[in-house]
């Protein structure tokens, strides 16, 4: 154990470990609050707590709009990961592959669209996606979606790249693969792991991202815009109840895409035929 | 073109934008031999080597493979196998699949891929570390996986780039024999690119040693060692006594050189091109072919005064480092019974000589 160095004082080792429980704290606290309450049978979030209850639960689940907000989604979240992913790919393969006149302008485009404040570009979006007729549909969400979730993918499939050894693609066509089959053969197993990490980043960024959607998406409305409707509406536990299970679904994506990004060389008794 | 000869080299010019890494190449391949192109990093030793993988395009001139032209021929469509200095295993499949994957993209069948591959692993003796992770490999055995993956589609040339020199002192002398071996049995052609002048000298039937992008001289390592072509071959061997002079007198069999410390004699032998009177010239002689004596040798026409500054150690034998009184530093190579009677103490003073017969004219470039 590291409490174990020599020069370490009990204090400062004490210190430290406080510190980072309540850092913790600070940053899942109102979540887990959200989460108790949710399972409250008070009206209004309050203590003492009222007995468990699932009502609001069962309120959420009676409630047609919240499902179609829902099955918009999942919908929208799964395409726009499997299209951000393939975009990613596409981009860092790029960058890995060719040196090109004006390739810093190309990475740096390439990367820009999370930097530009989403206010601004759900307006952006709005105002260009009427104009050419596609705003207030699921494919207006799924565009939007798309230009700010494949600079993550891109970014998390870059990374892989570049820890691969640069004489591995040269070597699978030294062997006797085409560019093709070095691609399906090489490129794609080794950076596997980042493919799939990738796909779930850019689903979870989708699933909870409310500002852009609730420019475009008009009567398609996702669960994160349902939401605001509801606050909007009344102040109702219904949204703790919400809260939970959306937090539970991304929080499962994002540890998914952890557990396969910090694996050294991935899972390999997968990538047998 | 010879009949035995695998590859040539014509005019070959690699440029890179405004650097030129390889200029004008003529050389040939034999088949069977085992070929080592040598030289310190950036003499476009590996730029060759590559261009012959099919990695890089010549710029100008023809690469020919058992004499058709291939410059054009992308790598995937020759069948010139390459062992990598990183070895560039596949770190997603296991040794098997390693091994397999050459006949894989050739479309063997499966079956005929497990015999092939399985084959390779026993002669390469890591057939019991087929089912592993490379990750779970030593370096040696990492090696010899990534000879049996290159060997499996059993090749006519098989091109090596600095194999050995990510092992320790002890396992590349080791991996040395069993390239050599392999080479011998199977009787592929290899072409071995190296830094190192043990592994060449040791492993190859012809050494090319390049610098800046320049053959400088092709031969047997024998042949090279006895009489290195150019003042780079002897510089960077570093087993001969250099001395620069002006001729004196010059015949077809025999040279006069006035250095600074001395007139220095030549004879013997056949000079490519005799010098002319007045020329500067290079000459060296081997530091096992010098003798060291106490007192001024009589009749003896190379001799040199000279003052010990320090003796090493070099297993069978010891390296005694002298100076002439022009600064000159000279080599002697000897046994230590050699050795022996001699007072080696740092300052004394003795006579360095050797036979007019043990020196060799330099070019040099």
């Amino acid at each position: 154990m590291s409490s174990e160095a020599i020069n370490r004082s009990r204090a400062v080792d004490w210190s430290l470990r406080a510190y980072i429980v309540l850092a913790y704290a600070f940053v899942f606290a109102p979540i887990a609050a959200s989460f108790v309450f949710s399972l409250n049978s008070d009206r209004f979030p309050s203590i003492p707590l009222g007995h468990f209850s699932l009502e609001w639960y069962r309120a959420v689940a009676s409630d047609p709009l919240v499902w179609q907000g829902l099955g918009n989604t999942l919908v929208i979240g799964l395409i726009v990961g499997v299209v951000s992913t393939l975009l990613g790919f596409g981009a860092a393969y790029t960058d890995y592959r060719y040196n090109f006149f004006g390739k810093q302008v190309y990475l740096a485009l390439a990367l820009l669209p999370p930097t530009i404040p989403v206010i601004i570009m759900g307006l952006a979006m709005l105002a260009f996606l009427s104009r050419v007729d596609l705003s207030g549909r699921a494919i207006s969400v799924i565009i939007a979606h798309v230009v700010i979730c494949a600079p993550f993918a891109m970014a998390i499939i870059r990374l892989r790249l570049s820890q691969m050894d640069p004489a591995l693609e040269p070597a699978a066509w030294n062997l006797g693969a085409s560019e093709w089959a070095t691609m399906r053969h090489v490129i794609v197993p080794f950076t596997k792991p980042a493919i799939f990490g990738a796909l779930f980043i850019t689903m979870a960024v989708s699933f909870d991202e409310f500002a852009i959607a609730w420019f475009v998406s008009g009567l398609n409305e996702t669960l994160p815009v349902k939401v605001l409707g509801f606050l909007q509406g009344q102040v109702s536990p219904r949204i703790n109840a919400i809260g939970t299970f959306v937090f539970v679904i991304s929080m499962t994506l994002v540890i998914l895409a952890q557990v396969l990004l910090s694996g050294r060389t991935g899972p390999t008794a997968a990538d047998k035929e | 073109m010879q009949r035995d000869t695998l590859v040539s080299f014509e005019g070959v010019i690699k440029r890179f934008g405004s650097f030129t890494a390889v200029q004008r190449m003529d050389f040939e391949i034999k088949k069977g031999e085992f070929l080592a192109i040598m030289g310190s990093s950036g003499c476009g030793k590996t730029t060759t080597l590559r261009m012959l993988a099919g990695l890089e395009a010549p710029s100008e001139g023809t690469i020919r493979l058992s004499g058709k032209p291939i410059n054009h021929l992308p790598t995937w469509q020759r069948d010139t196998p390459m062992v990598w200095q990183s070895l560039a295993l596949f770190p997603f499949l296991n040794v098997r699949e390693n091994v397999e994957f050459a006949l894989k993209m050739r479309g063997v069948g499966k079956a005929e891929r497990q015999r092939r591959a399985e084959q390779w692993l026993d002669r390469m003796q890591i057939l019991e570390f087929a089912d592993r992770n490379i990750a779970q490999l030593s370096g040696g055995q990492r090696q010899r996986v990534a000879l049996a993956r290159s060997l499996v589609v059993e090749p006519e040339i098989l091109l090596l780039d600095e194999p050995l020199s990510a092992l320790d002192a002890a396992l590349k002398v080791r991996m040395q024999s069993v390239l050599k071996n392999l080479q011998r049995e199977t009787g592929i052609t290899f072409v071995y690119v190296t830094h190192s002048q043990s592994e060449a000298f040791s492993m190859a039937d012809r050494v090319v040693i390049m610098s800046r992008g320049v053959i400088e001289q092709i031969g047997t390592p024998q042949e090279i060692y006895g009489a290195p072509r150019t003042r780079f071959v002897a510089d960077f061997l570093g087993s001969s006594n250099i001395f620069t002079g002006r001729v004196r007198a010059a015949s077809p069999s025999a040279v006069e050189v006035d250095t600074p410390d001395g007139p220095l004699a030549l004879a013997g032998g056949n000079l490519p091109a005799p010098p002319r009177q007045g020329d500067t010239a290079t000459l060296t002689v081997l530091d096992t072919k010098t003798h060291l004596s106490v007192s001024r040798p009589t009749g003896q026409a190379n001799v040199v005064p000279v003052r010990v500054i320090g003796e090493e150690f070099v297993g069978a034998t010891a390296t005694v480092y002298l100076e002439t009184a022009k600064g000159q530093e000279i080599r002697v190579q000897k046994s230590h019974d050699e050795l022996a009677g001699l007072p080696l103490d740092i300052g004394q003073e003795l006579f360095v000589h050797w036979s007019p017969a043990d020196s060799h004219l330099v070019a040099e470039a």
